[in-house]
């Protein structure tokens, strides 16, 4: 074992190679100036098809195949959005339940893959949208950073010079060895917010429904949110339903309804288009 | 140039990933657990005591050095069985993961191969015991177990590959995997002698990938058998395929892939 890292490794290289060499529309960063694009949704449609997702076992496939049920129900989540989000840009994304913001949000993160169209995105994302990713209850606070962080992009090196910081911003201070499990959700919250934002990311895609710990460690994101949009130059991108918070944080907006585009440019024209839906 | 760079570094980063997540589970493992990592090295000689004397009292092999010729066949074998089982796995579990953050999906599968390779470099200390306990002198051959580890790996990886997109979609292949390693067992010459065998069961095994990895195993570690170029293109050269195999179903599939975990 101890003599054959050097073969494996390669072995090993390979793969990941083969695996990376695919990631398309993400073009890394360097320095773009104010008012490029950084996202560009192009023609973007999403589509799920229902009948597949409720199918996973053989059986049913079969028995469906031959009820002749199969294929035939499908979802459109989004259909043909366009908009251009340029650096330093705050933009709002409003539209109901249920009228495909998320959708649209994973698609720019990369996560989801969309059926039609194109997204492109210029410069690193911190999806501040579904925190916590890959946390593991069994793991101690200092361990779960560490795979967090990982799985966020960061390096180890950064991750070691960053701890302090992510850990003194989540004020978690002595139970940093603790299992996360004997965690209250609060803190849980509030170690995942501090280690997605200990980087400045170029775009900054926040979630209404990101509400963490109690209302002084709320400021306190708030506080370091701003903080990022005004000095650093980033871009805000900003979900949600309700228009003040939007009127108040963004310059641009774009308004989806049931999947379609309504509207999209500056943010006191969508809002007003979409106030008079609720006076309709 | 600035493509080249960013690629060495998502490498670079991806392999940290890989680093965290097997430290993980090794952590995971045996938390709570008295005798800790000293399990992988226990397990292994406890089954090949009760396969020995279970088999030295019903079946009367002439194998020479039996329990040695056993755990053998038992640790590699069991590296198989559990780094394909949990690479099947691994991406169902991983679901919560792959709906929240972009990361490339076929992490997870070669992370649980990497696992059980690493458990078996424990268990391989359970092998000196044994070795030192019926005062067998290593071979120098042993020097080519890092050729035999690096087929079983990709091997390992492409059914992993293979068995976890697939499960994703029809979760039927979990339960139906079972049954295929069982069988698998049995039909590979785990605990008998290949000299066993009738005439066409000997043409079919030359068509089981284990029983070529356990046969190279034995050969290099307990008969002194320098393995020949020949079977070592075979070893290869079935790793290979499984692995092309299953990185293009895993590439085919993966994109689907969130939308059904």
């Amino acid at each position: 074992m101890a003599d054959s890292p050097s073969i494996e490794q390669k072995e090993l290289e390979d793969a990941i190679l083969a695996a990376t060499g695919h990631v398309d529309g993400v073009i890394e960063g360097g320095t773009i100036a104010r008012g490029e694009p950084v996202i560009t949704v192009d023609h973007v449609g999403m589509v799920f098809n229902i009948a597949n997702e409720q199918l996973t076992n053989l059986k049913e496939y079969f028995i469906k195949i031959l009820r002749r049920e199969l294929f035939f129900r499908e979802f459109t989540a989004l259909q043909d959005i366009n908009i251009t989000i340029n650096k330093g840009d705050q933009y709002g994304i409003v539209g109901t339940n249920g009228s495909g913001k998320s959708t649209l949000l994973k698609i720019i993160a990369g996560v989801l893959e969309p059926s039609r169209g194109t997204c492109t995105v210029r410069g690193t994302i911190a999806p501040l949208i579904e925190l916590g990713a890959g946390f593991d209850a069994e793991l101690t606070a200092r361990e779960n950073i560490y795979l967090n962080g990982s799985l966020l992009g960061y390096s180890r090196e950064f991750i070691d010079e960053m701890f302090d910081d992510i850990v003194a911003f989540a004020e978690i201070g002595d139970f940093i060895d603790m299992p996360l499990k004997n965690y209250s959700s609060g803190m849980v919250a509030r170690i995942a917010f501090s280690i997605a934002t200990a980087t400045t990311p170029d775009i900054l895609i926040v979630d209404e429904a990101l509400s963490v710990g109690d209302f002084l460690f709320q400021k306190k994101c708030e506080d370091r949110i701003n903080a990022m949009v005004n000095d650093a130059g980033t871009t805000l991108l900003f979900v949600s339903h309700s228009i003040d918070q939007v009127e108040t944080l963004c310059n641009k907006a774009l308004w989806i309804e049931k999947g379609e585009q309504r509207m999209a440019g500056d943010v006191a024209d969508v809002c007003e288009a979409y106030r008079a839906l609720g006076s309709e | 140039m600035a493509k080249e760079v960013a690629q060495s570094k998502s490498l670079k980063h991806n392999l940290f990933i890989l680093r965290t997540l097997v430290s993980k589970d090794f952590k995971l493992k045996y938390r709570r657990s008295v005798l800790g990592v000293l399990w992988s090295v226990l397990n292994p000689l406890l089954m090949m005591i009760v396969l020995t004397a279970v088999f030295s009292y019903m079946f009367k092999f002439d194998i020479e050095n039996f329990p040695l010729y056993l755990i053998l066949g038992n640790i590699l074998f069991t590296m198989m069985a559990n780094s394909t089982t949990s690479a099947m796995m691994s991406i169902i579990e991983a679901a919560p993961l792959i709906k929240k953050v972009r990361v490339e999906k076929i992490i997870f599968p070669l992370e649980k191969v990497l696992f059980e390779l690493v458990n078996f470099a424990i268990s391989l200390i359970a092998v000196v015991c044994v070795l030192v306990y019926f005062q067998i002198l290593p071979s120098p051959l042993l020097l080519f177990m890092p050729l035999l580890l690096v087929y079983v790996v990709i091997f390992c990886l492409g059914l992993g590959l293979i068995l976890s997109s697939i499960a994703v979609f029809f979760r039927d292949t979990v339960y139906l995997w079972g049954v295929v390693i069982t069988a698998w067992t049995y039909a590979t010459p785990l605990f008998y002698p290949v000299s066993m065998l009738a005439d066409w069961m000997k043409v079919a095994m030359e068509f089981n990938p284990m029983y070529h990895y356990v046969t190279y195993f034995r050969d290099i570690a307990m008969w002194n058998i320098m393995p020949s170029l020949n079977e070592n293109l075979i070893c290869l050269g079935m790793a290979l395929i499984t692995l092309l195999v299953g990185i293009f179903v895993f590439r085919k599939l993966e994109r689907k892939f969130i939308l059904y975990v």
